[in-house]
């Protein structure tokens, strides 16, 4: 699968940073990468390139080859057949200790008998820089995390964000090509999570580095990434802005792994510029938005997120199919309401200030054509 | 578990326990004072308590030169064998060594094939290599007991390491020659040294392959401890051991410490 290197949308420009303005170079490019182990084939003849200052997640289930390309990248994996080159170099066949490349792992692997000052400065000692100015260096660097009273500490006596900063420092301190990162926020709780990928994404942002992150967590890649590519059994389903994976996801799997959807079963019936209509299996006739061609008479799915259907009294929108309200959750900040109507069933996410709708009520369940996709069965 | 057991078995349990640390350390406590008997049999009772038999090991020329020869040969075989059971060790860490079992099982093979056996067949690869009755010989015969003790100990402490240090080590510039040196091997010390503890023990103890392969230049303080109890039962044997247990306690006491030391880097104090 050939992914091409688009631009994020303007909307994602100064969002994160500014890095990918105007033409963008391939800084890391993979090329018909394919790992094989044994007869199973973790990664599938697999296009990438990575551009220099961004920031790209690398998403997917568990076992989808994101960890693998990451571990290629690293060096510490090389694959099967294809080529990885930096700056048009060829690297797949360099030792991981001569590629120059910032490392975060899961576990952080934060050395156990140095204190924190002696594990932010190994990198520095192994590139021969002298110890003044390896001291100035790794005093700067603890001190940006704010790190600086417990330098002298071992790993060991260190909390779960502490290490995690330990180790991001430890693999900025050298000023590496690139950071990679092996979902390095998954060992902490919830709250110290979402206050890290803030961090990182100011971190991101102020240094201008090229992150490369793998993540199985959608929001996580959602929050920080410039781009994601959404891994799917060896191969990438789509590579995007965070918008456009979520807002129009262009294959099925994509659709039903970043967040919550609708997902309705039919044919293409006319199309009218970037907008079809779609007559469901179920019966009813559906307007909806076109990422890719799709012949007459083709079968497709339509996908609407549960927050762009709302609930109506009346049928004049341009999608609007009569339902009957099964059931309604509170959830704090919107409710969630199940429908069954027109032989389809959705969960929408309605707004608490409309009006409370009474389980067994009959109401229009109604969408913007812009806002679902049709996707390729 | 405890709190359920009737008082009867409790007490069975203790008298139970502490037969079996009576059995173990009879033997050894027995000895002992005899090392400080003046009388010239190695029989109790003790008519009055001297040192002369501790004069005797160091004025008697045999018993001088084995204690010579068994620190000598101990710490070449631990040497040796320590340098080659850790390499062995790293080396059958790696899953894609083909054989790697078949391999590691021929490294523990001394463990369980019997030293006769090993000594018969030692003697007389010996006898063709010219290394019969020379230091060198005993040495790596020895080195060949000791060394499923160190590859045992530090397979112990390799897979207790996070495997992935020596990729972030990697990962930050290090070479693999460099990886070792300041990741690895710091933090596989204390299992290198409890195997060249053992070695060294082991070495000490070793009387079977001696009588193989070693000469009388080479003979060991347990070979001579051997000889003289079948020769003259003399109570020098028993200052001969009260030096060598007392010796073993303080290696081991030793290699506990720098162990101990070293672990207590790893934990949170």
């Amino acid at each position: 699968m050939r992914v091409p290197l688009v631009p994020p949308p303007a909307s994602a420009v100064g969002r994160v940073n500014a890095c990918c303005e105007g033409p963008l170079s391939a800084f890391i490019n993979l090329e018909r990468i394919s790992k094989s182990f044994g007869t199973f084939k973790v990664v599938d003849d697999l296009d990438l390139e990575i551009a220099k200052g961004e920031f790209l997640s690398l998403l997917g289930p568990s076992g989808s080859g994101k960890t693998t390309i990451l571990m290629m990248l690293a060096g510490f994996v090389e694959p099967s057949s294809g080529a990885i080159t930096l700056e048009g170099k060829r690297i797949d066949h360099l030792p991981a200790h001569r590629r120059n490349m910032g490392v975060v792992f899961q576990n952080y692997a934060l050395f156990p008998h140095m204190t924190v000052a002696e594990n932010v400065a190994f990198p520095l000692v192994m590139r021969g820089v002298s110890k003044t100015e390896a001291a100035e260096r790794v005093a700067r660097a603890i001190d940006m995390v704010q790190l600086t009273h417990i330098k002298d500490r071992k790993p060991a006596q260190l909390s779960g964000g502490q290490q995690q900063r330990v180790a991001l420092t430890r693999a900025l301190v050298f000023e590496p090509n690139v950071v990679l990162m092996d979902e390095p926020l998954g060992a902490l709780d919830k709250q110290l999570r979402e206050h890290m990928q803030l961090e990182l994404r100011e971190l991101h942002r102020r240094l201008g580095l090229t992150i490369v992150f793998v993540t199985h967590d959608q929001g996580e890649a959602l929050t920080m990434s410039n781009r994601i590519a959404v891994f799917n059994a060896g191969q990438i389903e789509q590579l995007a802005s965070p918008e456009a994976i979520y807002d129009h996801p262009e294959t099925r799997f994509v659709a039903e792994f970043i967040g919550e959807t609708n997902m309705f079963a039919g044919k293409v019936e006319a199309r009218d510029g970037a907008r079809t209509k779609i007559r469901l299996d179920a019966g009813p006739m559906v307007e909806a938005y076109l990422t890719t061609e799709f012949a007459s008479g083709a079968a497709a799915l339509v996908s609407v997120r549960p927050e762009r259907v709302g609930l109506s009294e009346t049928s004049n929108a341009a999608n609007a199919m009569p339902v009957k309200v099964l059931d309604t959750v509170y959830q704090g900040d919107h409710m969630r309401v199940r429908l069954a109507g027109s032989g389809v069933e959705m969960v929408a996410k309605v707004d608490r200030k409309t009006r409370a709708w009474a389980v067994g009520a009959e109401a229009f369940a109604t969408f913007n054509p812009d806002e679902c996709t049709v996707i390729a069965p | 578990m405890s709190g359920q057991t009737s008082p009867i078995l409790r007490i069975a349990q203790i008298v139970f326990g502490v037969a079996v640390v009576f059995f173990l350390l009879a033997p050894i406590v027995a000895i002992l004072p005899l090392a400080f008997n003046s009388s010239v049999f190695l029989n109790y009772p003790i008519e009055s308590f001297s040192s002369r038999w501790f004069g005797e090991l160091q004025s008697n020329d045999m018993w001088r030169r084995s204690i010579v020869n068994s620190l000598i040969i101990g710490s070449g075989a631990t040497i040796v064998a320590t340098v080659l059971g850790t390499l062995a060790a790293l080396g059958l860490r790696s899953s894609q060594l083909p054989f790697a079992s078949a391999i590691r099982t021929t490294f523990l093979m001394p463990m369980v094939v019997p030293a006769v056996v090993l000594g018969v067949g030692m003697q007389m690869l010996y006898g063709r290599l010219g290394l019969a009755n020379s230091y060198l010989g005993v040495v790596v015969a020895h080195a060949v007991l000791c060394i499923p003790f160190v590859l045992v100990s530090v397979s112990g402490s390799l897979n207790a390491m996070d495997p992935w240090l020596e990729r972030a080590a990697s990962s930050l510039g290090a070479s693999p020659t460099r990886v070792f040196r300041r990741i690895t091997m710091p933090i596989i010390m204390p299992g290198i040294l409890t195997g060249a503890v053992f070695a060294f023990a082991t070495s000490l103890d070793e009387v079977v392959l001696t009588l193989f392969v070693a000469g009388p230049n080479q003979r060991t303080l347990a070979r001579q401890m051997f000889a003289s109890i079948r020769e003259n039962i003399s109570p020098a044997v028993a200052a001969a051991a009260f030096l060598m247990i007392v010796g073993t306690l303080c290696i081991a006491g030793l290699v506990g410490f720098l162990r101990w030391r070293s672990q207590k880097a790893l934990k949170p104090a």
